[in-house]
C-alpha cells in the first residue's frame, strides 16, 4: 500500500533521501531549507537504514564531504539555499572534473547577496551553465510539487551514478515550505559495501588485493591530457543531452502561444492558462523538468508547428529566456515575464504580460 | 680466486633496506633535498607494516604534494585546497573500518583550510592528519605562509615578515592540541636519520591510534624544509631550519593519549 502523508517539500525531500537508501547527508542550516537537516536529525535515519547525517561547519565543508563520500561509491547528498550553493561551486567543479557522483538540492531564495528568504528562481544561470570554473554541466532537475520533491531524489541518484556526476535538484522556497499530499515510495535498500565494489570499480575505498590503486583527481598538468579529460566530459554531456531531456506539455496541442515555466512558476502559469483560455486565448505550457539538458527539441517542434510566441515566465529578471531564445532563433517572438527578489507573480499578472508582450505586442 | 661480481652481492641474506612497495616507482616531483619525499615514504612504510594497504584511503592536498597520489600506492583522492579534513571526515564516517589520512601543507591546512582543520579536530574524527610545515607556499613559488617566521623573507614579504602588518605565525598544532577532539598531537622533523626514526614512530603511533579506534584525531606535524622557496642549498636549509624553525616550532609530543603534556 502506498503511504500518503501531508508534508512540506523540504520534509518530503529528506524522507525521500532515507527511502532512496542514501548513505550520508552532510549539510549546513540556511532558510528556507533548514527543515531538511532538522527532519533528518529528528528521524534518526541511522536506526532506520544505517544512513549517517552530519551537520558540517559550512557549505564548503559539506560539499567536500560529498566529494570524499561520493568518491568512495557511497550515495551522498546535501541541500542548501542560494548563498550556500554559491559556496559549493568550487567543490562542484572539482567533482565534475574528478567525475564524482552526488546529489545537491538548492531551495532557491532571492538574491543577489544575502538577498531575502523568499522564493526565487534567480539561480538558473548558475545551475545550468556550470556554476563553478571550467567547462562542465550538471544535470538539473526542477520539481514543481511536493510529490516531485520526493520522486526526483531517486531519479537524481540514478543519473548521478549512471554518468558519474553531481546532479542538482533546483527548487525554491515556495515548494520547499508548502505542504501537499505526498505518496511516498517504498524503502529501497542501501547498497552493501560488496555491491558498491562490484558496481563502481573507480571508487576509492581501499585498493582491492592484487589490483592497481584508484585515484580520483581533477588535476592534469599536461594540457593535452587535460584536454583529453575535457573531451571525455563533453562526450558525456552530449550523451546526457541526447538521452535525459525531460519535460511536460500541458494544453499545447492547439496552442497558439506557449508559456515556458518550471517549478513554482509553472504551477502559477497553469492557472494563467485557464484564465487565458476562458478569454479565448489559446495558450499552452511547456514545463522543463530537466533545466539542463534543456528541452530544445520540443520547443523547436512547437516553432515548426507555427506557434506565434513564447513567454518565459520565471521568478527572475530573465535567465531561462536566453535558452528559449537560443532555441527559437528569432523564428518567432520570445519574451520574458517574472517578478523577482522574492516577489511571486500572480496568474493575473502573467496573463497581462502574455497579452501585452506576446498576443498583442 | 674468481672475481666477485655485483650479482654475487645481490642476495636475500645481504639485504639491509628495501623500498616499501607502497611507494610507486614514479620519479618524485620534489626538489632534491626537500622533506616531502621522506615524509611520504614513512607514511607508506607504516601502512605496509600495519598491513593496511588494501584498507587505506589517502587524501592529497593542493600544494607541492598535490601529486602525492602519484607516489603513494594506495587508493587516493585529491582534495580542493584546504578541504582534505572535510573529505576525510566523510570517507571515515562512511567506511569506519578503513584507515583514512590526509597529507597537507601549511598553506593548505593552516590558512585556506583552517575551518576544516579545526572542526575535523574538534569533532574528534578518527583520522590521521600529516601536516608538513615548511613555513612557505612551496608550490606557488615561495609566498608567505601562515607559518612564515617573523622577519622571514618570502616573495610576498620581500623585506621580511612584519608581524605588525602581516600578522604572527600561527602555531596551529598547539591550537588543535587544546581541542578535546584531538587524541595525539606531535611535532617531528625528517632532516636527519635520527629524526626520521622518531618521526616514523610518531606516524606509526598515529595510525595505530586509528586502528585501535582511540577517541579522537591523531595529528602529526612535520617541520620541514623548502630549500627552493627558502632559496638555499639543501644542507644549508636544514641548518637554517634547526637554527630558526625549531626554536619557534619546538619538536616533540604535545598531547599523548588525549592528555596534554606538561611543559
Ligand atoms: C582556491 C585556491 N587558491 C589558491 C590556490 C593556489 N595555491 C596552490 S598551492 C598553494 C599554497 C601551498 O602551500 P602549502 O600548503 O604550504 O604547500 P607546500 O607547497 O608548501 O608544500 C596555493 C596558494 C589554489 N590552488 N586554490
Ligand atoms: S618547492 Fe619547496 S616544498 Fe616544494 S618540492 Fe621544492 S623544496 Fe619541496
Ligand atoms: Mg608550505
Amino acid at each position: 500500500m502506498a503511504e500518503l502523508r501531508l508534508m512540506k517539500g523540504n520534509e518530503a525531500l529528506a524522507e525521500a533521501a532515507i527511502r532512496t537508501g542514501v548513505d550520508g547527508y552532510f549539510g549546513y542550516p540556511i532558510t528556507p531549507q533548514s527543515e531538511v537537516i532538522e527532519y533528518l536529525m529528528a528521524e534518526k535515519p541511522f536506526e532506520r537504514t544505517g544512513m549517517i547525517v552530519l551537520q558540517a561547519e559550512s557549505e564548503v565543508a559539506s560539499i567536500n564531504m560529498l566529494y570524499g563520500g561520493g568518491g568512495t561509491g557511497k550515495k551522498v547528498m546535501t541541500s542548501s539555499s542560494s548563498p550556500g550553493i554559491s559556496l559549493m561551486q568550487e567543490g562542484l567543479s572539482y567533482m565534475a572534473g574528478a567525475e564524482i557522483p552526488c546529489v545537491v538540492a538548492n531551495i532557491v531564495r532571492g538574491g543577489p547577496g544575502l538577498g531575502d528568504i523568499q522564493p526565487a528562481q534567480s539561480d538558473y544561470f548558475q545551475a545550468v551553465k556550470g556554476g563553478g570554473h571550467g567547462d562542465y554541466h550538471l544535470p538539473v532537475l526542477a520539481p514543481a510539487s511536493v510529490q516531485e520533491m520526493s520522486d526526483f531524489v531517486p531519479v537524481a541518484f540514478d543519473l548521478a551514478f549512471k554518468y558519474r556526476t553531481p546532479v542538482l535538484i533546483i527548487s525554491d522556497g515556495l515548494i520547499g515550505q508548502m505542504m501537499e499530499k505526498v505518496e511516498l515510495f517504498e524503502q529501497m535498500p542501501r547498497l552493501t559495501d560488496e555491491e558498491i565494489n562490484e558496481r563502481y570499480p573507480w571508487a576509492t575505498n581501499g585498493k582491492p588485493a592484487g589490483e592497481e590503486r584508484r585515484i580520483l583527481t581533477s588535476l592534469y598538468l599536461d594540457p593535452h591530457k587535460l584536454e583529453k579529460n575535457n573531451f571525455k566530459l563533453q562526450e558525456k554531456y552530449r550523451n546526457i543531452e541526447a538521452d535525459e531531456v525531460n519535460y511536460e506539455l500541458i494544453d499545447c496541442d492547439d496552442a497558439e502561444y506557449i508559456i515556458v515555466a518550471y517549478g513554482s512558476s509553472s504551477r502559477i502559469s497553469q492557472k494563467t492558462i485557464k484564465l487565458a483560455r476562458a478569454e479565448g486565448i489559446k495558450v499552452g505550457l511547456l514545463r522543463p523538468i530537466t533545466l539542463w539538458p534543456f528541452p530544445k527539441n520540443p520547443i523547436d517542434d512547437l516553432v515548426k508547428k507555427g506557434v506565434k510566441g513564447f513567454l518565459s515566465v520565471e521568478m527572475s529578471a530573465g535567465q531561462m529566456v536566453e535558452d528559449v531564445r537560443l532555441t527559437v532563433r528569432e523564428r518567432t517572438k520570445v519574451e520574458h515575464f517574472g517578478r523577482y527578489g522574492g516577489v511571486i507573480h500572480s496568474p493575473e499578472e502573467v496573463l497581462e504580460a502574455l497579452k501585452t508582450k506576446i498576443v498583442g505586442g | 680466486m674468481s672475481e666477485i661480481t655485483i650479482q654475487d652481492i645481490i642476495k636475500p641474506e645481504n639485504l639491509v633496506y628495501e623500498k616499501t612497495k607502497l611507494m610507486t616507482d614514479n620519479a618524485l616531483s620534489y626538489c632534491p633535498g626537500c622533506g616531502h619525499g621522506t615524509a611520504h615514504r614513512l607514511i607508506m612504510e607504516v601502512i605496509e607494516e600495519l598491513g593496511q594497504e588494501n584498507d587505506t584511503i589517502g587524501v592529497a592536498p593542493v600544494g607541492c604534494s598535490v601529486l602525492a597520489y602519484e607516489f603513494m600506492n594506495v587508493d587516493m583522492q585529491e582534495a580542493a585546497h584546504g578541504r582534505a579534513p572535510a573529505v576525510a571526515t566523510a570517507i571515515k564516517r562512511l567506511w569506519p573500518g578503513k584507515v583514512v589520512y590526509t597529507y597537507q601543507g601549511d598553506g593548505d591546512l593552516a590558512a585556506i583550510g583552517t575551518a576544516e582543520t579545526i572542526h575535523a579536530c574538534n569533532r574528534g574524527e578518527n583520522i590521521v592528519i600529516i601536516f608538513i610545515n615548511n613555513g612557505i607556499y612551496g608550490m606557488t613559488g615561495g609566498q608567505m605562509a601562515p607559518t612564515t617566521l617573523p622577519g622571514m623573507k618570502t616573495s610576498t614579504s620581500p623585506y621580511g615578515r612584519d608581524v605588525q602588518s602581516m600578522g604572527n605565525p600561527l602555531k596551529i598544532t598547539e591550537l588543535v592540541s587544546a581541542l578535546p577532539g584531538t587524541y595525539y598531537v606531535t611535532r617531528q622533523s625528517v632532516h636527519t636519520p635520527a629524526a626520521v626514526r622518531k618521526a616514523k614512530r610518531a606516524i606509526k603511533k598515529a595510525f595505530q591510534n586509528q586502528l585501535d579506534c582511540k577517541p579522537g584525531l591523531s595529528f602529526v606535524e612535520i617541520v620541514s624544509n623548502c630549500n627552493s622557496g627558502w632559496k638555499m642549498e639543501p644542507v644549508q636549509s636544514n641548518i637554517w631550519m634547526e637554527e630558526n624553525m625549531f626554536p619557534f616550532y619546538e619538536l616533540g609530543d604535545i598531547k599523548v593519549d588525549g592528555s596534554l603534556l606538561a611543559k
